[in-house]
């Protein structure tokens, strides 16, 4: 084996820090696993592609076929122009939040594969394979989002209220979907097999999205439904982005979430990335294939 | 002065099932560890306690020098690890996963990137090299994973049947590579179903049945503890059996047995290669003309078997069995 031998002084050599590994090791190794993905992503282009396809069609059918339907209160007349607006924020906040699945499906997949065994018994950061997939998935969303804009431009929508604010908007989403990635990874974790992650991911994410502000007004659902939709985090993120994107906003409640929503949007995305990221690394930990 | 791998006392359980129940170990530098057994027996278990992917319910294991319950991660420098499955990505090309590995090691770019191109040179994967992995034929992938575990050159390496669902030909071809590996002063630990491939490459073996180590030797310790060397002989035509089982009588330590269709007389002996000489040599003389003759040593099978009462199982999964206990576990 003189190939193998030769060069274990040059490979020892090469170690860079001790064990550990602090903070730069931890964002070395993470953006060596997120390269990893990222590679997968450009190898198959169909996951990016269907990814995209979704959130499109839900543009259109709300668009066209719920939109005419859906007066929003507080709104003159029955344009169908003004629901296009008021949808969009609900569709790009409905859209981040799904690279749950994605992220989930990936990691139940390396883990069924026998990957993460691998990278447990490497020298890593250990939260750096889950931190990679996330931060890989952040940039899938990101294009997603850049797309989207795009024709949603095309069916009507449009900025009122300057560039800035609606970068702002775009931050608060992808901070949303970055969290909910997340949730995501620790799925992935928990189940045995990709496709159970997949339905694992999405099932809990339709009643979310839905009994929330986003594609209707809240001021029609049923005092208790309307309190739970006043609160959900995902309402949050829809009306800040509403606000900043200068898009009508129906009627809204006077919950605090819906008075003060870019920074109950904020709140509720790191809390909710600070809770499932430490769950899904204490996870990783003790993951066993 | 213990080992390169050395457990005392490992216990792990699943629910019920008790993987591992009080698993000690030693493995000397630069030697191979052969840790027989059949499905469920606890061997993928020890190899996950001992490359920290496990923690044990109790007991304690030193690798490379290091306690693996309280510096898991300086362990993890030192140990390369093959597991059962060819844990490479599959949409990945070969350098791009030899070069990550390497990264993930904490090396440089740049020695991550010459590492893995010579790795793919010695493993033969250099004309694939830049293809994904999924386009592999199994025996590249599990090269592939071999060349991963390797990227360090660790001084300590677990194999978890390296073999297993390999064509022969290519597990010939895994058997050189692990012989030279070892010939370059690696310590290996390696799981195996086959009963030959413990016989090929290991220096020790440890026979592992429902968690507990059984017997420990080297290969000839444990086929002599069986006992049981005998002399095969084939005659050319079936009149001269008679004669010749007269004639083997005189070495014989035991009753011949006689198989007429296969014309074969089986003696039990003992005095090895000296004697097989000596009874050619009589065959000779009386004019007997035979087809084959030969010593033949009892196989890790009968010794298995002699062990555990039951044969050495077909290969199958056992992460799958064992994923199942801790499935039933929880």
């Amino acid at each position: 084996m003189t190939a193998i031998a030769e060069t274990a002084e040059t490979a020892g050599g090469a170690l860079a820090p001790r064990p550990g590994g602090g903070p730069v090791q931890a964002v070395r190794d993470s953006l060596v696993v997120a390269k990893r993905n990222l590679i997968r992503m450009l190898r198959i282009p169909e996951v990016v592609i269907f990814g995209l396809i979704q959130p499109i069609m839900f543009v259109v059918l709300f668009s066209y076929v719920f939109g005419g339907a859906i007066p929003v209160p507080g709104q003159h007349g029955n344009d169908p122009v003004v629901y296009r607006n008021y949808l969009m924020a609900g569709i790009f906040a409905q859209t981040v939040t799904f690279a749950t699945a994605g992220a989930g499906a990936g990691i139940a997949d390396d883990m069924h594969k026998g990957l993460i065994d691998r990278f447990r018994s490497l020298p890593m950061t250990r939260g750096a394979v889950l931190t990679g997939r996330t931060l890989a998935d952040l940039v899938q969303t990101a294009l997603t989002m850049l797309v989207l804009s795009v024709v949603a431009l095309i069916v009507g929508w449009r900025i009122h209220d300057g560039f800035p604010k609606a970068l702002a908007a775009f931050g608060l989403l992808l901070l949303l979907g970055y969290a909910f990635s997340w949730i995501g990874a620790l799925i992935g974790l928990l189940v045995r097999t990709p496709e159970a992650a997949t339905s694992g991911g999405l099932i809990w994410l339709f009643p979310l999205t839905f009994i929330s502000n986003a594609f209707v007004p809240t001021s029609g659902m049923p005092a208790f439904l309307r309190t739970v939709a006043d609160w959900n985090p995902f309402s949050a993120t829809v009306q800040a982005c509403r606000q900043l994107f200068g898009n009508p906003q129906g009627v809204t409640s006077h919950a605090w979430p819906m008075e003060h929503p870019v920074w109950a949007s904020l709140l509720w995305s790191l809390l909710i990335l600070l809770v499932f990221r430490t769950l899904a690394v204490r996870r990783y930990r003790s993951a066993t294939a | 002065m213990p080992g390169a791998i050395h457990a005392e006392g490992l216990v792990k359980t699943f629910g019920d099932v008790r993987a591992l129940d009080g698993v000690d170990l030693d493995v000397p530098e630069g030697t191979v560890l052969g840790l027989l057994g059949p499905n469920g027996a606890g061997k993928t278990t020890a190899v996950r306690v001992l490359t920290t992917l496990l923690k044990p319910d109790s007991g304690k294991a030193v690798v490379a020098g290091i306690d693996v319950l309280k510096h898991p991660n300086e362990v993890r420098r030192s140990i390369g690890l093959s597991g059962q499955f060819a844990a490479v990505d599959e949409y990945l090309t070969g350098r791009e996963n030899l070069q990550m590995v390497g990264r993930l090691y904490q090396m440089t770019a740049r020695a991550a990137k010459a590492r893995a191109a010579e790795l793919l040179e010695r493993f033969n994967l250099a004309e694939a090299a830049d293809r994904p992995a999924k386009t592999f034929s199994g025996g590249m992938r599990r090269r592939l994973d071999l060349a991963a575990a390797l990227v360090v050159s660790p001084p300590v390496m677990f194999m978890d049947e390296p073999t297993t669902g390999l064509d022969p030909r290519n597990r010939q071809q895994l058997w050189e590579v692990i012989q030279e590996l070892v010939a370059g002063g690696t310590t290996l630990l390696l799981t195996t179903q086959y009963l030959e491939e413990a016989d090929h490459l290991a220096h020790d073996i440890c026979v592992i049945d429902h968690g507990h180590v059984i017997a420990r030797g080297t290969s000839d310790e444990l086929k002599a503890r069986t006992g049981g060397e005998r002399v095969e002989v084939v005659v050319h035509e079936r009149e001269l059996l008679a004669t010749a089982t007269a004639a083997l009588a005189g070495f014989s330590k035991g009753a011949p047995t006689v198989e007429e269709h296969t014309r074969r007389i089986t003696v039990p002996v003992t005095g090895g290669a000296k004697l097989l000489a000596e009874i050619i040599r009589e065959l000779d003389t009386r004019g007997i003309e035979i087809d084959d003759i030969g010593l033949r040593r009892p196989t890790l099978d009968d010794v298995f078997l002699s062990l555990t009462g039951h044969v050495a199982e077909a290969p199958a999964n056992e992460a799958a069995e064992q994923q199942q206990a801790e499935e039933a576990a929880k």
